[in-house]
């Protein structure tokens, strides 16, 4: 291996080839897009609770899946898991995601409602 | 010794400089390991929480304490610095190594603003509303969960903190890049955690 591009504690000089910047200030938009959307979402959850007229049975499940897209905005715009050689960090994040989902309601019954 | 000087010729930017060597190519697939791990332990806390949540004993309840003015502070917050830490990682890649250290500089005082509010919040419960961690079920369960957040946020500050002290007069180099990379996913992981605390405790609990 050339011995130029294997010391990894020289500084990195120049900047990014016209294709990366073009790529970046695409990045860039879409993140600041889902970032107003993002905004958006929590201020309309909270505004949900906080109006008296919308009852509960509606706005508990609409909170839940305004929380699950912000969070997909988060993990694919923001942590980057669609790019390209991320297969292995999804599957370690979903494999979590998994577990979690069956965790929850597992305890929720067995110290909520068995109790033991 | 002298011969190690004469290695650091300085090196073109490459596209991806967080994965560029095999280093850092490991510490990314780690990191996502490790977040996994994470997502599992926060799922025992929700759980648990969501399980005694209504054994307030005869303290106060969740009704009683929550103020959503204060959360929706909170969250904005949060939101905001997960933008700041992705503004730092565009300049990283774009080569512009003051412009990650300002942009994580910013992060971290957006975290720390958002834990002076959390500080506040625990403090107000415990001293005007007698809500103690032992004071009942929902109190343990909720300062368990709640608290284990901010911890990883107190640990996320000290963490880019000490990454950027550490780092401040080197420029970008292909060490460092993986370090505030995986840093950076850290605390978009961490307002991950929060979308669900401010849903199912305080939206939830109000």
């Amino acid at each position: 291996m050339d011995p130029h591009v294997s010391d990894p504690s020289a500084p990195l000089k120049g900047g990014p080839s016209k294709k990366t910047e073009k790529k970046l200030a695409k990045e860039a938009r879409h993140q600041v897009v889902s970032f107003v959307f993002m905004i958006f979402l929590t201020s309309v959850a909270f505004l949900t609770v906080a109006s008296d007229t919308i009852p509960n049975r509606f706005a508990i499940p609409f909170i839940l899946l305004i929380a699950v897209v912000q969070v997909l905005m988060q993990l694919y715009y923001f942590m980057h898991l669609n790019d390209r050689g991320n297969g292995w960090n999804n599957i370690m994040l979903w494999t979590g995601i998994f577990v979690a989902i069956m965790t929850v309601p597992t305890l929720m019954l067995l110290i909520g409602v068995i109790k033991f | 010794m002298a011969q190690a000087e004469e290695v650091k010729h300085d090196q073109a930017l490459p596209p991806y400089p967080e994965k560029a060597t095999l280093e850092g190519k490991n510490k990314f697939l780690g990191f996502w390991f490790f977040l996994g791990g994470e997502t599992v332990l926060f799922a025992s806390l929700f759980g648990t929480y969501l399980g005694l949540r209504n054994g307030v004993a005869d303290g106060p309840t969740s009704q009683e304490l929550f103020h959503l003015d204060l959360v929706f502070y909170m969250t904005m917050i949060l939101l905001t610095s997960s933008l700041t830490s992705v503004f730092a990682i565009i300049n990283m890649k774009k080569g512009n190594y003051k412009g990650l250290l300002g942009w994580m500089w910013a992060t971290v005082a957006l975290g720390v603003a958002f834990l002076s509010f959390e500080i506040y919040e625990f403090w107000d419960y415990t001293v005007n509303y007698g809500l103690g961690f032992s004071t009942s079920a929902f109190a343990s369960s909720f300062y368990t969960l709640v608290g284990t957040h901010g911890a990883h946020v107190l640990f996320g500050v000290l963490w880019i903190s000490t990454l950027l002290i550490r780092y401040a007069k080197t420029g970008l180099t292909l060490t460092n890049a993986p370090k505030f990379y995986t840093a950076s996913l850290y605390w978009h992981f961490i307002d991950v955690v929060w979308v669900f605390i401010f849903t199912v405790v305080y939206l939830m609990g109000v």
